[in-house]
């Protein structure tokens, strides 16, 4: 509540102090004249954004923080970020609380137009799961008539669900909690026979539970759930920096640019990779960046595979296929528009 | 500016500097300034947030929601239900929280604070104990407790602890057979009622009559064959029109009867008992505050120790605990936003929580929400206040 209200005087102070557009973006010179960007994160979840014991974030929505951050910075460290609850994460954003959002939010129309926000592309295609017990014996969603379901509210997750279990007919019980902690812990304790969320995110959830052989995840995909980056509406070249920051990390991996390689990939005559690298063209400047700003993103965070890899994929405990997000070129869905 | 001695009339001063309209000058200029402030901070703030292009006004007031809620005590579901809904259903399970949170606290309270002043060594202790540990552990801290204190013991639907009379615990919640009226049955109800009203009704004749003539009359008699005895009659004269849909075992859950969901227990037990300790408190105070005299002086008429208690001490102490336990049920009342750390559907976390995100007007919701505990917290005290000033000392 407290916390609500707090956002809300916020949004509404800053609603009150920005006044008149700049010609420049806004966003960025704030950002370069507090040194740190700020970076709206969830409040933990394996493999797209969790803190370690020491305190550093990783996966791959910090990733995409990171990226902008190097972008701006040449330094993947000049983030802060700003853990919020699936609740409040909307409000901090429109109050100016954080530059940049970036923890698991689908894209849906109503929060790209009526919430006054943008959605800088998609860096993760992800569809809406379900985990149950075992010992339940189910293999369907379509046999949890009557299940108690538990799901974190204000999320389209929460939307999905009343939307499927109403097409389909099926009875069931809601229990909505605020945080995502409390609604694992509520159906490890059985309150729910069901959890729902994003089926990247009932992978990282199962790994957390005591007894995670005890629980399996069901066939079924109920939803699509496009996640990405997300910023407020008004600074389009600040949307523009964030969302060319993930189209380089996907344009590098395709165009075979690694953390690894970066270094030689200055030296290289390829003319994609030379407007890429920044020896040629100056592509940064109309957003306010150095030339060599994609450069920058991959030699600090690397490329969009390596980062999928490390953090979700065969490099990380939660071993998820590529998939969807692959390459358009290898079958999946992602896909950058070219530097040039 | 200088003023000549032949501009200051003798007597009367110049409007300028009447205290009175000095007075007046700067109250006016102060509101004018407030208002200013307001206005500008309103008129900002829509402006920015067409300029940011953020939908405005209450326009989603009748948009369809499309979520549901477990606890909802009005038809909702997310197939037909719109945000307005949604905020009534939320609204109705906070007055539902609160309320039954006010009764019972207020009895636990009483209870607390009378044991805490027993001469009885234990007794007092395992008050005092109640009261300290209550009060200084934070409110948030013992919902989380309660909420797992209630879910982690009980088994699953399918091992049912079974209660006499066809309830039945589990971790989704206490299972009540749900009452079926056949014809006829609404009698029952309206014999109940009516046995209610004339109990009542008989009490304050009869105490007049005490007062009046001395003579006293068998009123829990009465009360019992008015309240119990007369439905119980009418339920056989009707010929047993109640029968009950007792729950049981379907799929993942229990079917039928009424479910009383387990955040919806471990909130109530919460907010009973911390604001019990408070009002225990403010028990012991006001009967504190009565003298010690009126107790020896009623002690001299020959009155027992309970009704000593309940004719002298009590109506004294009333005077000192109302004011106080007033604000103890705004506390209580305010507390159940805490609800949205446990999954209980209220008012903040249907509406603050699920509407605010989908409709992203912070600024909307919040002011209503606002709107709504500041109503209910000036209703409350309105009423306490009339029953403040029936019980307060009549001066003559």
């Amino acid at each position: 509540m407290k916390q609500i209200i707090g956002a809300a005087l916020i949004a509404v102070s800053a609603a009150m102090c920005a006044s008149g557009a700049l010609a420049q973006s806004p966003t960025l010179a704030q950002v370069k004249n507090r040194g740190i960007l700020h970076c709206g994160s969830g409040t933990g979840l394996a493999g797209f954004g969790i803190p370690d014991q020491q305190g550093n974030w990783s996966g791959m929505d910090v990733d995409v923080c990171r990226a902008v951050a190097s972008a701006i910075f040449n330094d993947p460290t000049k983030v802060k970020f700003i853990p919020l609850s699936a609740k409040d994460r909307f409000t901090s954003l429109q109050s100016g609380e954080v530059d940049l959002l970036s923890r698991t939010t689908t894209w849906t129309l109503s929060r790209d137009t009526a919430l006054g926000l943008n959605f800088a592309g998609v860096n993760y295609y992800d569809g809406q799961g379900f985990m149950v017990r075992k010992k339940l014996g189910i293999d369907s969603v379509l046999k949890l008539a009557g299940a108690s379901i538990c799901t974190q509210q204000g999320t389209t997750t929460e939307l999905n669900l009343a939307d499927y279990f109403r097409s389909n007919k099926i009875k069931y019980e809601v229990v909505a909690f605020a945080s995502n902690q409390e609604t694992v812990k509520a159906y490890e304790s059985g309150r729910c026979d069901a959890f729902t969320t994003d089926a990247s995110g009932l992978y990282a959830e199962r790994l957390t539970l005591s007894t995670p052989e005890d629980h399996m995840v069901l066939p079924e995909i109920i939803s699509k759930e496009p996640l990405g980056p997300v910023v407020r509406h008004g600074d389009d070249v600040w949307l523009d920096i964030v969302k060319w920051s993930l189209f380089a990390m996907i344009n590098a991996e395709e165009l075979g640019i690694t953390k690894a390689n970066a270094d030689e990939m200055l030296k290289s005559d390829n003319p994609e990779i030379k407007r890429f690298v920044g020896t040629e063209g100056k592509f940064g400047e109309p957003m306010g960046l150095a030339n060599d700003w994609a450069y920058r993103i991959v030699k600090h965070v690397g490329n969009y595979g390596e980062s999928f890899e490390r953090n979700v994929g065969s490099g990380s405990l939660l071993k998820i296929a590529r998939g969807q997000n692959a390459l358009w070129s290898k079958g999946g869905l992602q896909y950058a528009p070219p530097i040039r | 500016m200088s003023i000549t001695s032949a501009e200051i009339k003798p007597g009367k001063a110049s409007l300028l500097y009447d205290p009175k309209i000095r007075g007046y000058a700067y109250q006016f200029l102060l509101l004018a300034v407030v208002g200013f402030l307001i206005w500008s901070a309103a008129s900002n703030a829509i402006e920015n947030l067409r300029a940011q292009k953020i939908a405005s006004g209450f326009g989603f007031w009748h948009n369809a929601s499309g979520f549901d809620v477990n606890q909802k005590l009005i038809p909702y579901d997310a197939s037909t239900g719109t945000y307005g809904r949604a905020f009534w259903v939320g609204l109705l399970n906070t007055l539902l929280v609160a309320s039954i949170g006010i009764v019972l606290s207020t009895f636990l309270g009483f209870f607390v604070g009378v044991a805490r002043l027993s001469s009885n060594w234990i007794v007092s202790k395992i008050a005092m104990i109640y009261v300290e540990v209550i009060r200084n552990v934070p409110l948030l801290l013992q919902l989380f407790f309660w909420y797992n204190a209630v879910l982690k013991p009980l088994p699953n639907p399918r091992q049912s602890i079974v209660l006499p009379a066809g309830f039945l615990l589990n971790n989704r919640g206490l299972y009540v057979p749900d009452p079926q009226f056949g014809p006829g049955g609404n009698l029952i109800i309206w014999a109940f009622l009516i046995g209610l009203v004339a109990t009542f009704v008989f009490r304050s004749w009869a105490r007049k009559q005490q007062a009046a003539t001395g003579k006293q009359y068998p009123i829990g008699l009465v009360a019992l064959g008015l309240i119990v005895v007369l439905p119980t009659l009418v339920y056989f004269v009707t010929g047993r029109p109640i029968s009950f849909v007792y729950p049981e075992l379907a799929g993942f859950n229990l079917r039928g009867g009424i479910q009383i969901f387990p955040e919806f227990v471990a909130l109530l037990v919460g907010l009973t008992t911390y604001t019990a300790g408070f009002i225990a408190e403010v028990v012991r105070a006001g009967i504190l505050a009565v003298s010690k005299g009126q107790t020896e002086a009623a002690n001299a008429l020959g009155l027992r120790a309970g009704p000593t208690l309940k004719l002298v001490v009590i109506p004294q102490a009333m005077r000192v605990i109302i004011p106080p336990l007033t604000s103890n049920y705004l506390n209580l009342t305010k507390n159940s936003s805490l609800a949205v750390a446990i999954g209980y559907p209220d008012l903040v976390q249907v509406f603050t929580g699920t509407v605010l995100n989908q409709t992203g007007q912070a600024v909307e919701v919040v002011a209503i929400t606002m709107a709504v505990y500041l109503t209910i917290s000036l209703v409350t005290s309105l009423f306490m206040n009339i029953y403040n000033k029936r019980m307060a000392l009549v001066e003559r």
